[in-house]
């Protein structure tokens, strides 16, 4: 789950970090009390959107001079005028794709005197099994250049989590940041607080860009990017009310009631997988005989009829599914209980594009039977090939 | 031979008399008469568990209070973890106090941060871990853990290595069509920190002389692939040398979305498809383009 900017400050603040005064702006209506709150005389208007490269970003409604998703304004009324002209707009940047995202929320922030930028960020470091921090003096960059630039400019600093962040490690960081005097000073509580939230918090990315020395040489959190790990929502209930569902695909958003694994894509080809695994490599084998899958879904292990047919009806309410591939390999997953979501969806809300079926595994001949014996217009396959290559004729004739 | 587990395998369910732990104790006790020895929970201890379905019908099993004591009672050398995501850490961290030798965590939806500490716990220990959120292991005819469907295996000379559950069952199932066979397939899980990765297994493998060739299924997400792929080349330096087939599963996934598996994610530019496939094949392996002919490019690859 990921979350807004003002949202991870709150909670950053909320372990002692520091950030800058800011109040968030839910409502156009909110915008002139909001600036008439900040100290001034320098202002940041930031769009709130769950994407990053928003300074850079154009938005779509305004003259393609206009300004980008984050203004400086050096005064009350221009900050006023950037927010009202941002606000509802659809910025598009190079992570949120040509649809761009509508700018639902703003964050109207103190401007910062700054001396430098570094980035920092905690993460989970597959290689080690460890929680680690990346740090680079090269702040407020694009990191994924950085690393593939000047590789040796990347520090990356592992923490042993049955001790906990030890001196050792914050001497460490504080070294890869070039930090001295007071900024070092602030390192020996700003790192360790760092690390608390995200392992407190359950968070699997922390991403600080940029970390900033103030003119007065101390530490400042000046942006903050937060994913929390889902697996472990279950404990964090207190972070679901930062979900913005606004953010989300509706389809998605159906999805995850049923707690079904669904990704929306632009293709035409719907599928219904059982298993992660086998769920991308449906959409591969789509894509291989010339054809695009329309979305990914991965209906689970423990999957019921009635989960089953929400799935399909997600399926089916995508209108640029022309056809679609159910896929099953049952292992925990029974072939049967598919077979009956699928003819009890089909009933309910019927079917008007091609569906081809490939069945295998734990209760196969049950669920062919379930097929057969409806009245159903399925195409049969016999194994995967075969199901790929009838569902993409069926759809490209 | 086989590898991790054969018909001498003693096994304990941590999480048996739930459902999903009482349903795969059945079909392991229904398939080739796997010895499951066990089951524990901490407040059903001396009490009986008992196979109400299947072939397994009327089947018995003592119940323990604590890991230790189990594997006292029974010689136990391996233990399945069925026990849900909020206490699966907790579960694996008693069977390696406990200093059981093979670990499997079938559970899907342990939090990463239990997972972080669960691997250190591991690092000094006499417990190999494989999983979580992983299908288990299987020796055709021999002995099942976990949750992969008996019915398509076949023994023979393949040895199976995957991080999807349902991918490792197509694997499975054509290297059977194939006429092959398998000594064992392993699924090592498809979270982003786990017990045993891929190099583990390969080793294993090179070192049986029942496994004649290998498949190893990847996804998107992390270097795993990239790491094996270099290691094997190390190997094969030695003299250590297998076919080798493989297939990368996410080749049309968006970048930066989790796509079911929590480390089948595409981020800051890397664990891409491409990256993998393009290191497995400077490494020897053949890689299928497609998740519907890995049996016969296994076939390409033994030549």
């Amino acid at each position: 789950m990921n979350i807004h900017e003002y949202q991870a400050k709150k909670l950053l603040a909320g372990f002692g970090i520091p950030v800058s005064k800011g109040e968030p702006v839910l409502a156009a209506s909110g915008i002139d009390a909001a600036v008439d709150n900040m100290p001034g005389p320098v202002y940041v208007v930031k769009s709130q959107i769950h994407a990053g490269g928003r300074g850079k970003g154009k938005f779509k409604e305004l003259a393609a001079d206009a300004k980008g998703g984050v203004r400086v304004s050096f005064s009350a009324d221009e900050a006023k005028a950037n927010a009202h002209e941002m606000f509802g707009n659809t910025l598009v940047t190079a992570q949120t794709g040509p649809a761009g995202k509508q700018v639902n929320r703003l964050y109207i922030e103190d401007g910062a005197d700054i001396e430098t930028e570094l980035y920092l960020s905690i993460l989970v470091d597959r290689e080690t099994s460890l929680f680690s921090f990346v740090a680079s003096t090269e702040g407020g960059m694009d990191i994924e250049a950085v690393a593939h630039d000047t590789p040796e400019k990347i520090h990356t600093v592992g923490i042993d989590s049955l001790k906990g962040m030890t001196d050792a490690d914050v001497a460490k960081l504080n070294a890869a940041f070039e930090l001295t005097g007071v900024a070092a000073e602030d390192g020996k509580t700003l790192f360790p607080a760092l690390y608390k939230a995200f392992v407190e918090s359950d968070m699997s990315l922390l991403e600080v860009n940029p970390l900033v020395v103030l003119k007065d040489g101390h530490l400042r959190v000046l942006d903050a990017k937060v994913s929390f790990d889902g697996n472990a929502m279950f404990r964090q209930p207190q972070l679901a009310e930062l979900r913005d569902e606004t953010e989300e695909d509706d389809k998605e958003l159906e999805a995850s009631k049923y707690d079904l694994a669904y990704i929306a894509l632009d293709g035409d080809i719907g599928c219904m997988v059982n298993g992660a695994g086998l769920a991308m490599a449906t959409m591969d084998i789509i894509k291989l005989y010339g054809a695009e899958p329309a979305n990914f879904l991965d209906v689970g292990g423990g999957a019921t009829t009635e989960k089953v047919t929400a799935a399909f009806k997600i399926i089916t309410s995508d209108p640029n599914v022309k056809g679609i591939l159910v896929n099953i390999f049952g292992g925990i997953m029974r072939c049967d209980v598919i077979a009956e979501g699928v003819v009890q969806a089909v009933q309910d809300v019927g079917l008007s594009v091609p569906l081809v079926v490939r069945l295998e595994g734990t209760k196969v001949k049950e669920g062919k039977d379930i097929i057969n014996n409806s009245d159903l217009n399925v195409i049969a396959a016999d194994d995967l090939d075969d199901a790929a290559q009838k569902i993409v004729k069926a759809v490209k004739g | 031979m086989s590898i991790l587990i054969n018909k001498d395998t003693k096994i304990l369910v941590q999480g048996l008399t739930g459902k999903t732990g009482t349903f795969h104790t059945e079909q392991a006790l229904a398939y080739h008469g796997t010895q499951m020895v066990g089951g524990i929970h901490p407040k059903k201890g001396g009490t009986t568990w008992v196979s109400e379905n299947g072939d397994s019908k009327g089947s018995e099993l003592p119940v323990f209070a604590t890991v230790k004591e189990g594997k006292a009672e029974t010689g136990a050398d391996a233990s399945v973890v069925y026990v849900p995501p909020a206490g699966a850490a907790a579960a694996i961290i008693e069977a390696i106090e406990a200093e059981v030798a093979l670990i499997i965590c079938i559970t899907e939806g342990v939090p990463v941060r239990d997972m972080v500490n669960v691997k250190a716990r591991l690092a000094d220990s006499k417990s190999r871990l494989v999983g979580p959120n992983c299908p288990g292991l299987l020796t055709p005819n021999e002995c099942k853990i976990g949750i992969m469907p008996g019915t398509i295996f076949k023994k023979g000379s393949v040895g199976v290595v995957s991080r999807s559950g349902t991918l490792t069952y197509e694997a499975v199932y054509q290297t059977t069509m194939a006429g092959l066979g398998q000594t064992t397939a392993v699924g090592i899980g498809g979270d982003p920190v786990k017990g045993t990765e891929f190099i583990d297994v390969l080793d294993l493998f090179l070192d049986d002389p029942e496994t004649e060739s290998i498949i190893m299924i990847g996804e998107i997400g992390g270097s795993a692939e990239e790491e094996a792929s270099e290691w094997l080349t190390a190997q094969a330096a030695k003299g250590r040398k297998k076919p080798v087939a493989g297939f990368i599963a996410g080749r049309t996934a968006p970048p930066g979305r989790t796509m079911g598996h929590a480390g089948a994610v595409i981020s800051g530019g890397k664990g891409g498809a491409d990256d993998k496939i393009t290191a497995m094949e400077a490494a020897g392996i053949v890689v299928s383009p497609s998740p519907a002919k890995l049996g016969e490019t296994l076939l390409k690859a033994i030549g």
